[in-house]
């Protein structure tokens, strides 16, 4: 029988000629990743694997990124936790304030991912890298422990559901609505323990960054992981990235899938993931008016240049609400650098935003923009989990870029096909 | 090993924001994350639980993020085992690695009522619904699994395996 993408990257990282779905295999790791919220409980755990010394330092990476910079002095002690460690170890990718960015949007661009690399993060959002085709999946603080003591750790092989894609976006459709339609479709146990594999001639209309967002939100199916086979962007991405060669698995012809969807991207819609769970998801024209506090355009799903410019291209010239606070939070320092020089922060602050440094802050309902009881925001992040940003009575909507950017011009959840023309 | 205690039912989809909200994160004691285990779903929980009483919860237990802080806060709070119809996969690794001893068994969640006194032996998979005298069969851990619990968890599997 035929591997799949992911059972091939597993079978190679255990030094194995195939895998079959259910077998449990030790592999070998590429990069562990963790952040100042995981790290130090793995930290912790770390000398009871019998090591002095991390397996590789170049192989660990440690982003203080969800409440820094420091939101309070307990923060300040775990990101401090984290800083320690990184010095005392000789940690090549430690990436304090200043070059920190959201892990997810910040360590593809600094280089640290590669096609046909097998992955581990304490951050259930490590299966971003499966854009690149890359194995890449979110772990627990004793697996990061693990990884960072041995460069190995255990996997069950998964099954995988296919996702065969054909045609192209409409006007303000993205892979955040590709990705909430189909968690919309199956539901957020609906790939569970499974791969979501992405193949079909609509790949090649997916931007890199549509690819990120998709399998940045693969976890909200339940699946192990996302992942993309590697095309002419995914390797001109990494020539300008990576300094190495691309490994490239294919799946086999012969693979075997539980499931195969098949997708028209030109028919989809913009999609919002109402309150509190991710499979929530209605279309953008079949909502009612819903009065909105609050709008958050950023995080390790939709923080990206392009995130940013389809937000400026619908706040260009219009004011965001008067009873709405617009948070825009690019991902990495990089990426600010870009947005400023290209004059998206005019746009922005001309609107009526503020914008912040990198940080996962406000997704979580860590820092810059909690929100209190009754509110309600329209985000471009990845949960809306009852309390995920803030009072535990508060209401998050999921949505595209465009969406939020929209909804914050309005004051209402609102489709950007319907803006009037601005001044 | 054998677990009992009174049973605390939930529903599907529990997910890690609930068992320990994020506002809570910037520490990893694990005694002050268990004063908060449950509490955006149960704010009740952690006045009641008593050590060794059991979570009954459906489908997709555990779902959310990567935080180890989960069944940290579980475990400390005095909750001697999770039963569910099925896990998130992140819960479910992170859970045998700190030795939380968890089961899939949708027959016993159909069944098993909030209050009820449960006991289960690990060892042989099997569930007793005290209060109704009912009784259930775990799939039992395949033999790798077996192995991570019985070394405590990963830390102690990996010692054991590099002095092999």
């Amino acid at each position: 029988m035929g591997m799949t993408m992911t059972q091939k990257i597993l079978a190679c990282h255990a030094g194995l000629e195939s895998v079959r779905p259910g077998q449990l295999v030790m592999a070998k790791l590429d990069l562990v990743l963790g952040n100042d919220i995981t790290s130090p409980v793995a930290i912790n755990e770390f000398p009871k694997f019998g090591k002095e010394k991390v397996f590789d330092k170049d192989k660990v990476a440690l982003v203080p990124d969800h409440f820094a910079p420091n939101k309070d002095i307990k923060a300040a002690t775990q990101c401090q936790c984290l800083r320690n460690f990184a010095h005392s170890q000789g940690i090549s990718h430690y990436f304090e304030v200043g070059q920190m960015g959201v892990e997810h949007a910040l360590l593809p661009e600094q280089g640290l991912v590669n096609a046909g690399d097998l992955i581990i993060g304490a951050d259930s959002h490590t299966c971003t890298y499966g854009a690149l085709g890359a194995f890449s999946t979110g772990v627990g603080s004793t697996d990061m422990a693990c990884g960072m003591s041995s460069g190995k750790d255990w996997f069950k092989v998964p099954s995988a559901i296919r996702f065969n894609l054909k045609g192209k976006f409409r006007k303000y459709v993205s892979g955040k609505d590709l990705i909430l339609h189909i968690i919309g479709m199956i539901g957020v146990d609906g790939a569970l323990y499974q791969s979501m594999e992405f193949s079909g001639e609509g790949v090649a209309n997916l931007t890199i960054d549509d690819r990120f967002t998709i399998c940045n939100m693969a976890i909200e199916a339940g699946a192990k992981n996302g992942i993309f086979p590697v095309d002419e962007q995914t390797l001109q991405y990494l020539k300008e990235h990576c300094s190495r060669k691309p490994v490239i698995y294919q799946a086999d012809e012969d693979a075997s899938y539980s499931a195969t969807y098949d997708i028209d991207l030109g028919e989809l819609k913009s999609t919002v993931s109402f309150p509190h769970l991710p499979e929530n998801t209605h279309s953008i024209d079949a909502i009612g008016r819903i009065k909105i506090d609050q709008v958050v355009i950023g995080s390790c799903t939709n923080g990206r240049l392009s995130d940013l410019e389809s937000a400026a291209s619908i706040l260009k010239g219009r004011k965001v609400a008067p009873w709405v606070r617009c948070i825009v939070l690019p991902a990495t320092q990089r990426i600010w650098k870009e947005a400023m020089h290209e004059g998206l922060f005019d746009i922005f602050i001309d609107s009526g935003c503020a914008v912040s440094t990198p940080t996962c802050g406000p997704c979580l309902g860590g820092h810059m923009g909690v929100l209190a009881e009754g509110e309600r925001a329209v985000s471009t992040t990845n949960r809306n989990f009852v309390g995920r940003m803030g009072h535990v009575k508060s209401e998050v909507y999921l949505a595209s870029p465009a969406v939020a950017a929209a909804s914050a011009v309005m004051g209402y959840l609102t489709d950007p096909n319907t803006l009037k023309e601005a001044k | 090993m054998k677990a009992k205690g009174t049973v605390f039912r939930y529903g599907d989809n529990v997910d890690t924001d609930v068992i320990i909200p994020a506002r809570y994160l910037n520490s990893s004691d694990p005694k002050e994350l268990a004063s908060h285990c449950m509490e955006d779903i149960d704010a009740t929980f952690i006045t009641r639980v008593k050590t060794g009483d059991i979570i009954v919860a459906e489908r997709n237990f555990g779902c959310g993020s990567s935080r180890e802080h989960a069944p940290i806060a579980i475990k400390e709070s005095g909750i001697s085992c999770v039963i569910a119809k099925t896990f998130a996969r992140i819960f479910y690794r992170n859970s045998l690695n700190i030795g939380l001893p968890i089961l899939e068994c949708p027959e016993a969640v159909d069944a098993i009522r909030q209050g009820d006194i449960v006991s289960v032996d690990f060892s042989t998979g099997l569930i007793l619904d005290v209060s109704t005298g009912r009784t259930f069969h775990s799939e039992p851990f395949p033999p790798f699994m077996q192995e991570l619990i019985a070394c405590g968890g990963l830390a102690g599997y990996m010692k054991k395996e590099s002095a092999k």
